[in-house]
């Protein structure tokens, strides 16, 4: 088979406001032995340290973890950038935090994860953005495109805040526009995709 | 064929590239960056770039190395100088709770602060030690790489729109006092107390080369190894465990960890959740 070779190494996911639903309903679905891991960055409080995690988990397939600088990326879990920290890809070994300023307004911020995760992994990554009330992702989005991944958002009419996803698709070139429903079940075929969209 | 819309904000830096500036800076100046975490070390350099309109690293290493003023202004723009009064409360409220009083029963105790930047912790550290009584058994060194940042520390002075944020971290540390009885505001500033900092001695030392210089019994080193890879890592976890009496406690950031470090079974969690460590051996 010619196209045994995985087209994406990483997912990445970013949202804002609205986003914790569309979130918690594909990590109920991703499969328990999904190959890539995920890495998922939601804006939240700076001071709510405890919770967001554990809300997540509820429902998810996969376990889902808050690294710690330097903690090792592993594949079939999902990992929440911490509250107050920005979270980067330092290799494909391992992550590293920072609290440098705010981007976008925004710590963790999305353009953060994403452009690091692009520069790593260049077009292993698939970045995914969700609903959200600000420009935050817009430019990672762009990043990872630049580098040969692949770009999906929420449709912005079926986004809670359509602001987010639209404004990446201002900005650069998105191959999927997706309603929740038909995230959700992309994502339940997961693994078939990874080598689908290598085909194709 | 992939399409792609470049940014034109894009700049491109490679690995290689990271190198030769960190290799040029420390043969130059001494400075070492050469075992920063690449991920954060990489956005510093793009936010100078722009900041400078340098168009490439390699104009950046020329201009270094040919200007040492530009080279100053360098070092405070690449070391991270973000940090709050009271930063993590609860963090705060632990050392309030648990290790002041511990720390009481000593006849005289030393805290460092290790990468102090602008003080916002030195400030917190002492207005904790005025509330417990504390205040004048702690002898306090403060240092950081960067002598501009010392200075500021030295002022205690910080833009008011800070005042909520510094007031809202500390009214969940338990307080004794209201933050306005140590400080006054003037000019759009905050300015505390600089009694607060009287027996404070700030110290140019950077944590990548330089040595271990006193013995301390709390040691705060909190959102600093972050910037550092794990090499650099336990290069400094050793000299801070030098720096430490033993029984003497080690505080990190909240998502920092000292578990796959070289010595880690020298420390034993006193709080797991608010990252502190005590020293258990030599």
């Amino acid at each position: 088979m010619a196209n045994e070779k995985k087209m994406w190494e990483i997912i990445v996911i970013g949202g804002s406001a609205g986003s914790f639903s569309v979130v918690s309903k594909i990590l109920e679905k991703v499969p328990r032995n999904l190959s890539v891991p995920i890495v998922l960055c939601l804006h939240r409080l700076k001071d709510k340290r405890e919770g967001f995690k554990e809300a997540l988990e509820i429902k998810s397939n996969i376990p889902v973890r808050e690294p710690c600088d330097k903690d090792k990326i592993e594949k079939g879990v999902a990992y929440l950038a911490p509250s107050n920290y920005h979270l980067l890809i330092e290799s494909k070994e391992i992550f590293a935090l920072s609290t440098t300023e705010l981007v976008q307004y925004s710590r963790p911020s999305i353009d953060v994860l994403f452009e690091s995760a692009a520069d790593t992994y260049k077009g292993g990554v698939l970045g995914l953005l969700l609903s959200g009330a600000n420009r935050d992702g817009a430019l990672g989005m762009s990043r990872i495109k630049s580098k040969g991944g692949f770009t999906i958002v929420q449709d912005p009419k079926d986004a809670s805040m359509p602001t987010m996803p639209a404004a990446a698709i201002e900005t650069t070139t998105i191959d999927l526009v997706l309603d929740t429903s038909n995230l959700v079940s992309f994502f339940a075929n997961i693994e078939k995709n990874l080598f689908i969209h290598a085909a194709s | 064929m992939i399409s792609s819309s470049i940014n034109e904000n894009d700049i491109e830096v490679e690995l290689e590239e990271l190198n030769q500036l960190s290799q040029a800076i420390l043969t130059k100046y001494g400075y070492d960056f050469t075992n920063y975490a690449q991920s954060s070390f990489k956005r510093r350099i793009i936010m100078v770039l722009k900041k400078n309109s340098i168009k490439s690293v390699g104009l950046l290493i020329q201009k270094i190395v040919q200007d040492p003023k530009f080279f100053e202004q360098f070092v405070t723009d690449i070391t991270v100088n973000t940090t709050e009064l009271f930063r993590d409360p609860s963090f705060f409220r632990v050392v309030r709770e648990e290790l002041l009083p511990i720390l009481s029963n000593r006849p005289e105790f030393n805290i460092w602060h290790a990468a102090c930047s602008t003080g916002e912790e030195v400030i917190s550290m002492a207005i904790l030690l005025k509330e417990e009584g504390l205040w004048e058994k702690a002898k306090i060194y403060a240092t950081d790489i960067n002598t501009a940042v010392l200075k500021k520390a030295a002022e205690a002075r910080y833009p008011l729109r800070n005042w909520e944020l510094f007031k809202q971290n500390y009214s969940n540390t338990n307080p004794k006092g209201k933050l306005e009885d140590y400080c006054e505001i003037k000019d759009n500033e905050i300015q505390f107390d600089k009694d607060l900092i009287k027996n404070v001695r700030f110290k140019q030392h950077d944590l990548a080369v330089d040595q271990h210089f006193f013995k301390f019994d709390f040691i705060l080193c909190r959102n600093v190894m972050i910037y550092f890879n794990q090499k650099l890592q336990n290069r400094v976890f050793e000299l801070l465990h030098n720096s430490l009496f033993l029984g003497g406690y080690l505080a990190l950031g909240a998502k920092e960890s000292l578990i796959w470090c070289k010595i880690a079974d020298k420390f034993a969690a006193f709080n797991e959740n608010e990252k502190i460590y005590k020293k258990i051996k030599l």
